[in-house]
């Protein structure tokens, strides 16, 4: 009981007085992460788009298969990327175990399926009128996908904050790929478990609230483009028709 | 300008059309009518290539239509098309209109001026920045007739336009389409199974049935001459008889049923089997006692009222002469004449408006 209420008091020190290793592993989380979502929509976003409007064998198939890799433990994409990155390994050369850049590349790999499959479910959600009124409105296949996509932008957008909760908060790749060197890759969740076990509760607890802070930041501003997004119809003169 | 030989699309084992033939000429009010279900928009959806025939061909303009996604992309462009349901998109009514000019790549500043001459057709003017989502059924559909009609197409195609709009609503619309046509000499194909909306708008018609077309032509060969009975019964005539020409004594013939024979109007000889389509409107009811009242009607059968359906300000009677004939008279008619099930009454119809139809031997 003494021990949380120190580590309580610890932390909102840490936290107050800005100190400078826990702000360096903060920083290094939300840059890991953030990069490593902005890259996954890059590639989730025309990738899905791509495979809601193509017609193929095994394409039912193939959403199965992304949507099982939403809950692929992260330990198995660490592990896979770490026999694929470590010197010996074929990717070895990259040189990209341990590194930040290393993390990024695991964490993408930890997000595409979500990012994907939820993109693709987006699609779905459009009204298949819109899709045959832009193709007869004379769109070619590119246009088409991007209109679509601008109009499923809500849901797209939601999907992406998501895989960014997943990424920042996953231990496995940061861990594996990363390898918790202080002041190179240590990021808020493997510092976490680390100073846990050597008894500095006060350290992880701090680092705990600002992750914490984070997720509530996301939660906030997903609200916020929700709500955004949805009175922009009523900003209508007269507002909408009952 | 669009000719449709032998098309037919099947979804796994069922032909939703089956072999169709039919040339739509530039210009014209084409409507395609049939019950729900009969194949109307799977053909109309065949027209702007928006799907690919099973076998069979369309050619546009002279031009083949079923060359690479490339070529179909450039014919389609020549076209508009508006579904049933319209589909808006979360952004202005104005980029709404813009879709089919910035996918065409026109001149950025020519753009604003197209789309507002194009919601000036419709008669939504000044709606450009307004939100479409917030718009009545009505409204979006003209903007949906705006959008499709922005690009200047040569055909404008219309999936059953007001099946989801009010009367007034749907008046606007119809009213809209015969500007189009007559002003800008758009060729319009519009599907419906509003009969009424059909033979108001179009120049020729075409019946689908069954993923088959029934029958193409002018208003009064489908509502007076319909081929067949299928026909028939969907635009309106609820009574049909078969019979056998007993005499023609020069184009007037006797024609015998089982209890009863007509006088009618055909070139049919004698010993042929003939249908008799009697249009409802053309029968009149009167009551026996009223005395003699002159009428020149040569027919006049007399049977009992069986059944009585109120249409606002008409009323469908059937009345059992041995065969069912129906009729459609004014409420107020009704009234006068104290007309109720079970009332003896004439049913009277003239030679001249049954339509008789020779059947297969």
């Amino acid at each position: 009981m003494n021990e949380i209420a120190t580590g309580i008091t610890q932390a909102i020190d840490l936290i107050v007085t800005l100190n400078p290793d826990v702000l360096h592993i903060a920083a290094l989380s939300v840059y890991v992460s953030l990069a490593a979502t902005l890259l996954a929509a890059c590639i989730s976003i025309p990738l899905g788009g791509l495979i809601h409007f193509r017609e193929f064998h095994g394409k039912q198939t193939l959403i199965l298969i992304i949507q099982t890799l939403y809950s692929v433990p992260t330990v198995v994409v660490g592990l896979i990327l770490y026999l694929l990155l470590s010197r010996s390994g074929p990717l070895g050369f990259f040189g990209l175990l341990f590194t930040p850049e290393g993390m990024i590349l695991g964490q993408m790999v930890l997000i595409i399926p979500i990012t994907t499959g939820l993109v693709i479910s987006a699609l779905s959600g459009v009204d298949r009128n819109i899709s045959d009124t832009l193709v007869s409105l004379g769109a070619t296949e590119f246009q088409g996908i991007v209109q679509i996509v601008k109009e499923a932008r809500l849901a797209i957008l939601s999907a992406v904050i998501l895989a960014f909760g997943r990424a920042i908060s996953e231990v496995g790749v940061a861990m594996m790929i990363g390898g918790n060197i202080a002041g190179q890759t240590r990021v808020l969740t493997t510092a976490i478990a680390l100073q846990t076990g050597m008894g500095e509760f006060g350290f992880s607890i701090a680092l705990g609230i600002i992750l914490l802070a984070i997720a509530l930041v996301i939660v906030v501003a997903m609200n916020l483009i929700t709500s955004g997004l949805s009175s922009e119809h009523q900003k209508v003169l007269g507002g909408p028709r009952s | 300008m669009i000719r449709i030989t032998a098309l037919t699309r099947q979804v796994g084992k069922q032909k939703i059309l089956d072999e169709i033939d039919l040339e739509i000429r530039r210009g014209e009010i084409f409507t395609l009518i049939g019950p729900s279900g009969s194949g109307k928009t799977t053909l109309l959806r065949l027209i702007d290539l928006l799907d690919r025939p099973t076998s069979g061909k369309i050619s546009f303009d002279g031009q083949d239509t079923a060359g690479t996604e490339q070529e179909r992309l450039s014919i389609r462009r020549r076209m508009g098309m508006v579904f049933q349901k319209p589909a808006v998109l979360n952004v202005s009514v104005g980029e709404n209109v813009a879709f089919g000019l910035k996918f065409r790549g026109t001149d950025r500043e020519q753009i604003p001026r197209r789309v507002t001459s194009a919601l000036e057709l419709v008669g939504l003017s000044g709606f450009e920045e307004r939100k479409a989502i917030t718009l009545s059924g009505g409204e979006m559909q003209r903007v949906a007739i705006a959008r499709a009609m922005v690009t200047d197409p040569e055909v404008l195609l219309l999936d059953e336009p007001t099946a989801n709009l009010d009367p007034v609503s749907s008046e606007i619309i119809e009213d809209l389409l015969i500007n189009i046509n007559n002003d800008l000499h758009t060729t319009i194909i519009l599907a419906t199974h509003d009969m009424i909306q059909g033979q108001r708008l179009a120049h020729r018609m075409g019946v689908i049935m069954d993923g088959r077309l029934a029958q193409v032509g002018t208003l009064h060969d489908i509502f007076y001459q319909p081929k067949g009975n299928k026909v028939a019964k969907f635009v309106g005539i609820d009574t049909i008889l078969r019979g056998v020409v007993q005499s023609n004594e020069r184009g007037l013939a006797t024609i015998a049923l089982d209890d009863a024979s007509f006088e009618v109007v055909t070139p049919c000889p004698p010993g042929k089997t003939v249908a008799l389509y009697i249009r409802p409107e053309e029968v009149t009811i009167s009551i026996p006692e009223s005395g003699a009242r002159k009428t020149s009607a040569r027919n006049q059968l007399v049977g009992t009222i069986t059944k009585l359906v109120s249409l606002g300000p008409f009323i469908r009677v059937t009345v059992d002469c041995g065969k069912p004939i129906t009729a459609l008279i004014t409420t107020r008619s009704c009234g006068e004449l104290g007309l109720s099930i079970g009332t003896s009454v004439i049913a009277s119809v003239k030679a001249s408006a049954i339509h008789v139809r020779a059947e297969p031997a």
